[in-house]
């Protein structure tokens, strides 16, 4: 019942925005405010406990943590590291924000892609970053995600990807909208080859990604409480000119309409995969 | 291309366009409409059905706007809900079972945005579309006659040959909503169309659709009968390609591969 915890205070998870990152407040030891329980949480203590509030609320996470907190020890080899968007589109203040945001975040661009082993089980992995435009798909995530898959079925690997984004990135324009094109040619193919993917959506993962490869694994996970949808809340109330119910788009409401196979906090996670990779060993295809 | 690129999306939304069930009026013959998703409704954004192109049976699914406001209405404005894509997907995997080729006439400023549209998977349903068409084993051509606007589009457009009608404009978002988001004005609508590279001369630029149909005779019969034509043409060059669904892999496979960097380490 520790769920219902994120459905009951009616949409606490949204004040502020639903992509709004706690501030952290200088006293002495930095310190994050929980959107759930309104407590000042010490930093350390939430990055000894992945970034999990002592009540359940699950702050975003960077993309090199998360694949730390999953696989073995000095596993993770990454690939395709050096890409990059160019700005196809001379689109206005594109390749300043780009620039701006890369040395901000130390990352190339919003996602990380390699391989690593989970319990000595090898897998190609890929994690998505809240910090780089909100994880916003364009043309470097598209042709990275593509070129994870295309690699896992060339050497039969399964897929377990992290998903966090706003959507595409509208600096590409339809370059950005054909990725959703492109990596789900690929999920297909990697999908075809009686290969595994099982993805993990984490909050926010919305438009685009949610509308391709979020909701095309065999096993699509959600962490306690992340937003997970096709169009934004506020869209949508300015669409239908009503209210939203209790909890919509929520991980937990995902779940109750059938679109997402399970609930696993974060705690969980490295064991939920490992059993899944387990299961799956030695059964794949009909090769 | 001395047009504002605001221009064109006006034209591109002009009620008096011709429509999905316009093009399907005038192009097939025996056209039979084949309704419902088998999971849950009928969603009347989209319509879909077979129909005779000449003397071949296809599979043509269209969004539909409606010219009449109780039509558009009744259309939901063009804007599909899940059971559309889902629709969609049914009439095309059984387009597949029977060897025939598929036609698609995409026309709407985006999926619906809606309660029942979450509730009801709208992702789910474009993910499956996007993934499914990829590998789609008959010949697939889409063409923009009016408004591409992003997802809600591109789920009809995973396509061998994608074209566009030479005022039809193609964006990853409208661009009042790039407009407010960017630069939290919806007024600068206009300099976002510019930015987003949304017209049919971009799209064909960045390798993204393969041929602009002219509307010079928009809507007369000649119109449509030079439609019929390329699209026999072009059904007839597909079918004679063993490697379609390999080279349909490859045209989306290769786009924004140059738009990025890789850096040797
Ligand atoms: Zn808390």
């Amino acid at each position: 019942m520790a769920l219902m915890n994120f459905l009951k205070p009616k949409n606490q998870l949204e004040e502020g925005g639903r992509t709004s990152a706690p501030v952290l407040r200088d006293t002495g030891e930095p310190e994050q405010n929980c959107p759930n329980c309104h407590k000042d949480i010490p930093l350390s203590r939430l990055l000894a406990n992945h970034m999990v509030c002592p009540c359940g609320h699950h702050f975003r996470m960077k993309a090199r943590q998360r694949i730390l907190m999953i696989t073995d020890r000095s596993s993770f080899r990454e690939m395709y590291a050096s890409v990059k968007a160019d700005n196809p589109l001379d689109f206005p203040g594109y390749t300043e924000k780009v620039e701006t945001i890369r040395t901000a975040s130390s990352e190339n661009e919003a996602v990380v892609c390699g391989t690593a082993a989970i319990d000595g089980r090898k897998c190609a992995i890929f994690a998505m970053e809240a910090s780089f435009m909100m994880g916003s798909m364009g043309s470097a995530v598209g042709e990275k995600i593509t070129s994870l898959f295309e690699y896992a079925a060339e050497y039969r690997l399964p897929v377990i990807g992290f998903t966090v984004s706003g959507g595409a990135r509208m600096q590409e324009g339809l370059l950005s909208l054909m990725q959703m094109a492109k990596t789900s040619a690929a999920v297909k193919r990697h999908s075809d080859a009686g290969l595994l993917y099982v993805a993990v959506l984490t909050d926010p993962t919305t438009g685009g990604v949610t509308a391709s490869f979020a909701m095309e694994a065999d096993i699509i996970l959600a962490e306690p409480g992340a937003t997970v949808g096709f169009a934004g809340a506020r869209v949508i109330e300015q669409t239908t000119k009503s209210a939203l119910p209790d909890g919509f788009q929520k991980s937990e409401f995902v779940l109750a309409h059938g679109f997402i196979d399970s609930i696993v906090p974060r705690s969980g996670q490295r064991n939920c995969l490992s059993e899944i990779l387990k299961m799956h060993e030695g059964g794949q295809s009909d090769e | 291309m001395s047009d504002p690129a605001y221009k064109r999306v006006r034209l591109a939304r002009d009620k008096d366009r011709p429509t999905g069930l316009d093009y399907i009026r005038h192009i097939f013959d025996g056209f039979m409409e084949l309704h419902g998703d088998r999971r849950y409704g009928d969603d009347p954004a989209i319509v879909g059905g077979i129909a005779r192109l000449g003397e071949l049976p296809v599979t043509v699914i269209a969004i539909e706007k409606g010219h009449t406001a109780k039509e558009r209405t009744f259309r939901n404005f063009g804007a599909p809900n899940p059971e559309g894509y889902r629709k969609a997907l049914r009439l095309m995997k059984q387009a597949e079972k029977f060897g025939r080729p598929v036609i698609c006439f995409i026309d709407t400023s985006g999926a619906y945005c809606g309660i029942g549209a979450e509730e009801r998977g709208q992702g789910q349903a474009i993910a499956e579309n996007l993934m499914e068409m990829s590998a789609l084993r008959v010949p697939v051509i889409s063409v923009l006659i009016g408004e591409g606007g992003s997802g809600g589009a591109l789920a009809l457009a995973v396509a061998d040959r994608v074209w566009m009608l030479q005022n039809a404009v193609y964006s990853v978002i409208s661009p009042e909503g790039c407009a407010s988001i960017l630069w939290k004005d919806a007024a600068k609508a206009e300099k976002a169309a510019e930015s987003l590279r949304l017209t049919a001369e971009d799209a064909q630029r960045f390798g993204i659709i393969e041929r602009i149909l002219p509307e010079k005779d928009l809507g007369r019969p000649e119109f449509y009968a030079a439609i019929r034509t390329l699209l026999s043409e072009e059904i007839n060059e597909l079918n004679h390609d063993p490697e379609r669904t390999e080279h349909r892999y490859e045209r989306f496979r290769r786009i924004g591969v140059s738009a990025v960097t890789k850096e040797s380490l």
